[in-house]
């Protein structure tokens, strides 16, 4: 028996050298380019001497604003790399007519888009919207930190973890073939017998575990840490929208965790959940991912909601229009994101009386959503708007959005949605509710709360260019998705005959040149704002004239955020306490405690990565050596005492008087 | 509105307070023994009904040892789990009643729209296919 062990397969398991697919030119070049790109990261970070404090002030940061910086710029990171897909893509069917195939064969083609969609949801879409909550919740709400810090980092670290599987993917063996949701029986081991699906289900586990955990985090925050006075109907609305986006993370995850546990098994230990024979039922998993997958859509649009109604009665000087019915709408909406899952596969055939309770839960979920845009409507109605660039995302939201939402109600009709299912109708409609809604909201979140993370504005030149080319870009590269969804063509598709339709995907192709200037714009805001940071610094702490306890500390925060927890009256608390004259005080500081930095986030994060690539790879001593090690690091971690410190009071003093020195310049 | 706003709201603001709110978080030895002594019953009932024969029908049986399996765990949650409508302020109260309605919307929806799924979607033996075909 031990003289057919071959040693290769036990060190190295399922991986050979001709993984390595270096015969590819694309991923030669894309090779090329990350290492040159990385390596000259690298190189600037050892010339400026910058990895002591990397290491000290970000990696082991517990602190919610830096982890809410570093979501945001892994998601921003993450976006270039859906959005190179996303270009291979849209000139790949630009010009794959007739007997022209492209330059994509399909194995590869398949690969892009299921990364593609996957990334933009699980690395961007899910990074921006918890980084921002991450930043602005315990700031809006008068506390000092997250209610479980080290969790925090933990959870962040785990989101990159997973995303540098899927990266790893791109140079390593290959990625999942079987779209973002990696349906069976097509992801199953029978149709899927390579790496691509495990690299999928670990990226996926693996990033899930922090999602879930910083859903509950901020759940526990926002439940315990108010401010006091700060009433439940006093919450800053983005808070709201946060607190039920959490409670959809935290009753949601867990679903798409079991699915794609139960999928591991088919494909590991060959199991029967989900294949055709042995009494499984591939249908099953539709089912189940899909009530996972349903609620995570008002996960990712809810904070984008609550940023665009703090950003609209910020920039119309006007309290919110309808705050209550905007928190009910809220509710209601968290609640109902569970009736509706269905609607993802009427064709399914589960018959007219299933098809119809969904299809009308689908068009009741549209009301408290279409009560929302009246809201911001009256919000702005008579009020004295300030066309900054936030609000001009604000404006090009509530436009693009009404048109993807109606388009949604269109699709939520099961006959119209026989005809529509899986054409390009259906790809412009989902695209428009994420750009329009999620993206356009973590833009003007992100041109919103950066002076206070950094302290200056963003440039509003470059960041008017940004707008203009993204909103344009996104209308040219997707309003002829949806007339050819109505013609019927079907999505997913690396090659067509009909060289009638070549012009409308020529016309995409150019919206997504048009989209790549708007990033590349929005590259130069960075960088100009940046260079320009003397001139277009804050000193107030409250350049917008805010509304909420954000605005009410200096820019950006001391580590404590607020050397005296604020007492709220009024929802709005801050243009309340601006109103009533409010004065700083100026004495009297106390010692603050505070949670210390640990780095035991980022090393179980990084024996998370080597765990999912041991599994991947069935490299089975790995795997076992890298699961016992997060259990001693987990263990040793928790007789960690050493876990807080005080700021003392002379250091609170010295940083308010230097902010007391600000606001007198400013 | 603003009275079960308030109802929500009217406890943990702040952190270090909260335990003065927590009412019921730890249990007396009075409510334990209750506990215990109505589980047991619980306990016992099924193992008596099932192993002396007492009712005919095995279905009722299953019922009833169903219905008192649910009692069970109310009995568990409220003496031991020390479940009530104050503790948190009413955040245990309604995280669990959401998370039952959770579950309940998942399971019930998963049967009914697989269940037609399967109706909807016989395999066809080689009768119905005969049938079809004349």
């Amino acid at each position: 028996m031990f003289a057919n062990l071959d040693l290769q397969q036990l060190l190295f398991g399922r991986f050979t050298i001709e993984q390595i697919p270096y015969h590819e030119p694309i991923l030669q070049a894309t090779f090329a380019g990350v290492a040159v790109v990385g390596l000259a990261v690298l190189g600037v970070i050892t010339y400026y001497r910058f990895w002591g404090p990397m290491w000290r002030d970000w990696i082991t940061s517990i602190d919610h604003k830096k982890i809410g910086i570093m979501y945001c710029i892994f998601a921003a990171v993450m976006l270039l790399r859906g959005f190179a897909d996303a270009m291979l893509m849209r000139s790949q069917q630009a010009v794959a007519f007739g007997d022209e195939q492209g330059f994509l064969p399909p194995h590869h083609y398949d690969q892009i888009f299921t990364a593609h969609g996957m990334i933009m949801i699980f690395f961007v879409a899910m990074p921006f919207v918890t980084g921002m909550m991450n930043f602005a919740v315990p700031l809006q709400i008068g506390a000092r930190d997250v209610a479980f810090p080290f969790l925090n980092n933990f959870s962040f670290w785990m989101t990159v973890a997973g995303g540098m599987v899927v990266m790893v993917s791109l140079f390593v063996g290959e990625f999942s073939r079987a779209t973002w949701l990696a349906y069976p029986p097509l992801s199953g081991a029978a149709m899927s017998p390579g790496v691509g699906v495990d690299y999928y289900i670990w990226a996926l586990q693996i990033a899930g575990i922090g999602t879930l955990l910083s859903g509950i985090n901020l759940i526990a925050t926002i439940v315990k840490m108010r401010a006091p006075g700060m009433t439940m109907m006093k919450l800053p609305i983005f808070v709201w929208s946060s607190l039920c986006t959490n409670i959809l993370i935290v009753a949601a995850f867990p679903i798409l965790t079991a699915v794609l546990a139960m999928l591991s098994l088919d494909r590991y230990v060959g199991t029967h959940f989900f294949t055709n024979d042995l009494g499984g039922n591939a249908m099953l998993y539709f089912n189940l991912i899909w009530i996972w997958g349903h609620p995570e859509v008002y996960i990712l649009i809810l904070p984008a909601f609550g940023i665009f109604s703090e950003i609209t009665s910020t920039f119309c000087g006007k309290r919110l229009f309808g705050y209550t019915s905007m928190v009910y709408a809220l509710v209601v909406i968290t609640i109902l994101a569970y009736l509706v899952w269905l609607h993802h596969f009427f064709t399914m055939g589960s018959g007219a009386d299933v098809n119809s309770f969904f299809g009308i839960t689908t068009m009741i979920i549209s009301i408290p959503t279409g009560a929302k845009i009246f809201n911001w409507m009256f919000t702005m109605y008579r009020g004295r708007i300030r066309f900054e660039v936030p609000m001009l995302w604000v404006v090009a939201f509530i436009v693009t959005f009404v048109i993807g939402g109606m388009t949604g109600v269109l699709l939520a009709v099961p006959p119209a949605d026989f005809v529509l299912h899986n054409s390009l109708f259906l790809i412009a409609h989902f695209h428009n509710v994420i750009i329009g809604g999620v993206l356009f909201g973590m833009f003007a979140g992100v041109t919103f709360w950066f002076p206070k993370a950094f302290g200056f504005k963003l440039d509003e030149f470059w960041g008017k260019v940004a707008l203009v080319f993204w909103v344009t870009g996104f209308y040219v590269a997707f309003m002829p998705l949806y007339v050819l969804g109505l013609m019927g063509v079907t999505r997913r598709m690396q090659h067509f005959d009909d060289p009638s339709l070549q012009i409308w995907f020529v016309i995409a192709a150019i919206g997504a040149v048009l989209i790549a200037c708007g990033i590349a714009s929005q590259v130069v805001m960075f960088v100009v704002s940046i260079r320009n940071r003397d001139k277009l610094r804050d000193l107030t702490g409250d350049p917008w004239g805010g509304r909420t306890l954000e605005w009410s500390t200096s820019s950006p925060p001391p580590d404590y955020n607020f050397a005296f927890t604020p007492v709220v009256h009024d929802s709005d608390a801050w243009w309340d306490m601006k109103n009533r004259g409010f004065a700083r005080p100026m004495t009297g500081y106390k010692p603050i405690h505070m949670p210390k930095n640990t780095a035991a986030g980022a090393i179980l994060a990084g024996l998370n990565f080597v765990f999912g690539i041991a599994m991947i790879w069935y490299v089975w001593w790995l795997a076992a050596l890298s699961f016992v090690a997060i259990f001693v690091v987990a263990i040793a971690h928790s007789f960690n005492y050493n876990r807080d410190y005080y700021i003392p009071a002379d250091t609170v003093s010295r940083t308010e008087g230097q902010r007391t020195r600000e606001l007198e310049m400013a | 509105m603003s009275a079960d706003a308030r109802h929500l709201t009217g406890h943990g603001q702040d952190t270090h307070d909260s335990h003065a709110h927590s009412s019921g978080g730890h249990g007396t030895v009075q409510s334990y023994m209750t506990g215990f002594v109505l589980s047991v019953i619980l306990t016992v009932i099924p193992f008596w009904l099932v192993m002396g024969n007492v009712l005919d029908n095995s279905l009722v049986t299953t019922l009833v040892i169903l219905a008192l399996g649910g009692v069970q765990m109310v009995v568990h949650i409220v003496y031991f789990l020390h479940m009530n409508t104050k503790s948190e302020g009413g955040w245990t109260f309604l995280a669990l009643i959401f998370t039952i309605m959770v579950v309940v919307i998942m399971l019930a929806g998963s049967v009914w729209v697989m269940y037609h799924l399967n109706h909807n979607m016989m395999p066809m033996d080689a009768h119905d296919v005969m049938n079809n075909a004349r």
